[in-house]
């Protein structure tokens, strides 16, 4: 780029810098500068500066997304920080500390047991520093076996067996002594789409013969539900699309009152 | 020492927390209890460390990024201040050479963002009960913060996958097989089974047919189909989970340790 070239774009960055900054106060303006109004207008110009990724890439997605790091970095902190870290650390191990905050917890006895979690949890933040950071390997398998722990009873009862013991529906159902033709075929669809299902998830016998057969019913199942999670997405996300609209319209622009 | 003593403490931690479930008596039953809240407030600690190491980053690349801005200011000669005011939206996006610097106002943005959150929450800024009130409460400035940038940000981010959605939708929909043809149809039902439209166009059906309405078939389908495939889904993951956790218990995957190096 030759000097002029720079100074131009320069000139144009500075304009198009300007005009923001003016739509920004406008914007503010309509709302009577009210506190209300900044964060209304802020939460437009982010909505819209997120949208402008449908034209591309570009300095106002980019904005957009980089403060929505650090601001959920900080939000999630922050729940950790007052829903977690005072009443159940600092709260646990001095209770008098937490007295200006959580006063119906200040007086209950010290436990010096959660000395433990807090210096794993130290151990952790060593990974910031540089040199040492096999330390924080100490709190991250606590983490780790705590994990496999709970997950290993976690699906071993409610994911394996108990879905288990809800496939295992009568076959037949006769209800008022005649076949219930509806909940007899509902029954052997929901019976024979899981068996099926988990049959195309077995890869230690090839897809062959009897078993290729049940291995391809089992597809078609598991299609009818990545179609009906996809239908849902779907839904899901033109619904916050309307919301963002809706924002956009009426609690900003006051078109649709 | 630096990996046994870490397998040892997930031996240890995991086994007792499989024990508790079988045997929920002392010392077992308290002992799964308490490393359940030691895992909450070491996963807070996490939170920490993400944050620590947000700044670090992106303070970094600040701090090189203004240097080269400034840098870049002084080479016009004259006032140089002057000079960097006025080319700030250009030095600030993307006007830098050196493509190492380039970022770093978005980093700025990133740290401003991370530090206005974090002080309207710890001190919970503008709280009409003071520092006993909870952090969340209305008209507190993390509250509003929250409704003006972290909520509008999180629902456009995923109202924006409604239109890569439509264009995926675009590709998925052409029916080239059986399988793509059952996964078209199965969205088509529920997606119009799920509007006013869909009760629309059968409503000319008899009640003796009603089972044939389309809302009726996407409620079906969502009942038995769709939940068949699901539980097949989840038992296949449940083993996969129940395995993998006792590889990690016993020792076997070491991954999550790392190299040996630092």
């Amino acid at each position: 780029m030759t000097e002029q070239t720079v100074e131009r774009r320069a000139i144009w960055y500075l304009l198009g810098f300007l005009a923001v900054v003016l739509a920004f106060v406008l914007s503010m303006a309509l709302k009577g500068f009210t506190q209300q109004g900044f964060y209304v207008t802020l939460g437009a110009f982010l909505t819209l500066s997120i949208l402008s990724f449908l034209y591309k890439d570009n300095i106002f997605y980019k904005m957009a997304e980089h403060l929505f790091v650090g601001v959920s970095a900080a939000y999630w902190m922050v729940m950790g920080f007052w829903s977690v870290m005072v009443p159940n650390l600092i709260g646990k191990i001095h209770p008098p500390a937490v007295k200006p905050f959580m006063p119906a917890i200040a007086s209950q006895p010290a436990s010096y047991w959660y000395l433990i979690p807090a210096v794993l949890g130290i151990m952790l933040l060593w990974r910031l520093m540089p040199k040492g950071a096999w330390i924080a390997r100490w709190a991250l398998a606590f983490i780790v076996g705590t994990t496999a722990g709970l997950n290993f009873i976690r699906y071993m009862a409610s994911d394996l067996l108990g879905q288990i013991n809800s496939s295992m529906v009568p076959l037949v159902v006769i209800q008022n002594g005649s076949l219930d033709i509806m909940t007899t075929i509902s029954n052997l669809v929901l019976f024979l789409g899981v068996f099926c299902g988990l049959i195309y998830f077995f890869f230690s016998k090839e897809h062959k013969g009897v078993f290729g057969v049940g291995s391809k019913i089992g597809i078609w199942i598991l299609m009818v539900t990545f179609g009906a999670g996809f239908g849902y997405t779907v839904m899901a996300r033109i619904s916050l699309l309307v919301g963002r609209f809706r924002f956009l319209f009426d609690d900003w622009l006051g078109l649709l009152k | 020492m630096r990996r046994q003593i870490p397998l040892l403490i997930t031996l240890i931690v995991g086994a007792v927390l499989i024990i508790a479930a079988f045997i929920p008596r002392a010392p077992f039953g308290r002992l799964g209890e308490n490393f359940s809240l030691y895992f909450d407030i070491i996963a807070v600690f996490a939170f920490l460390l993400g944050g620590g190491n947000l700044v670090r980053i992106h303070g970094a690349r600040l701090v090189r990024g203004v240097g080269m801005a400034v840098t870049e200011a002084k080479k016009g000669g004259g006032a140089w201040p002057l000079r960097f005011v006025i080319e700030f939206p250009f030095l600030a996006f993307g006007g830098l050479k050196d493509r190492r610097g380039r970022d770093w106002f978005f980093s700025l943005i990133t740290l401003l963002g991370f530090f206005a959150m974090l002080a309207a929450g710890l001190l919970k800024l503008g709280n009409p009960s003071g520092w006993q009130g909870n952090v969340t409460a209305p008209e507190g400035m993390f509250q509003d913060f929250y409704d003006s940038m972290f909520n509008p940000l999180q629902a456009t981010m995923y109202a924006l996958l409604a239109f890569f959605v439509a264009s995926a939708s675009y590709r998925a929909f052409r029916a080239k097989s059986a399988e793509a043809t059952i996964l078209l149809v199965t969205a088509f039902i529920i997606l119009l089974g799920r509007t006013p439209a869909g009760a629309y166009v059968t409503a000319w059906m008899p009640e003796s047919l009603s089972f044939l309405t389309v809302p009726n078939l996407a409620n079906w389908v969502m009942a038995i189909p769709n939940l068949a495939g699901q539980r097949a889904i989840i038992i296949g993951i449940a083993l996969g989970v129940i395995a993998m956790s006792l590889r990690v218990i016993i020792g076997i995957e070491r991954t999550y340790l790392g190299s040996d190096e630092k």
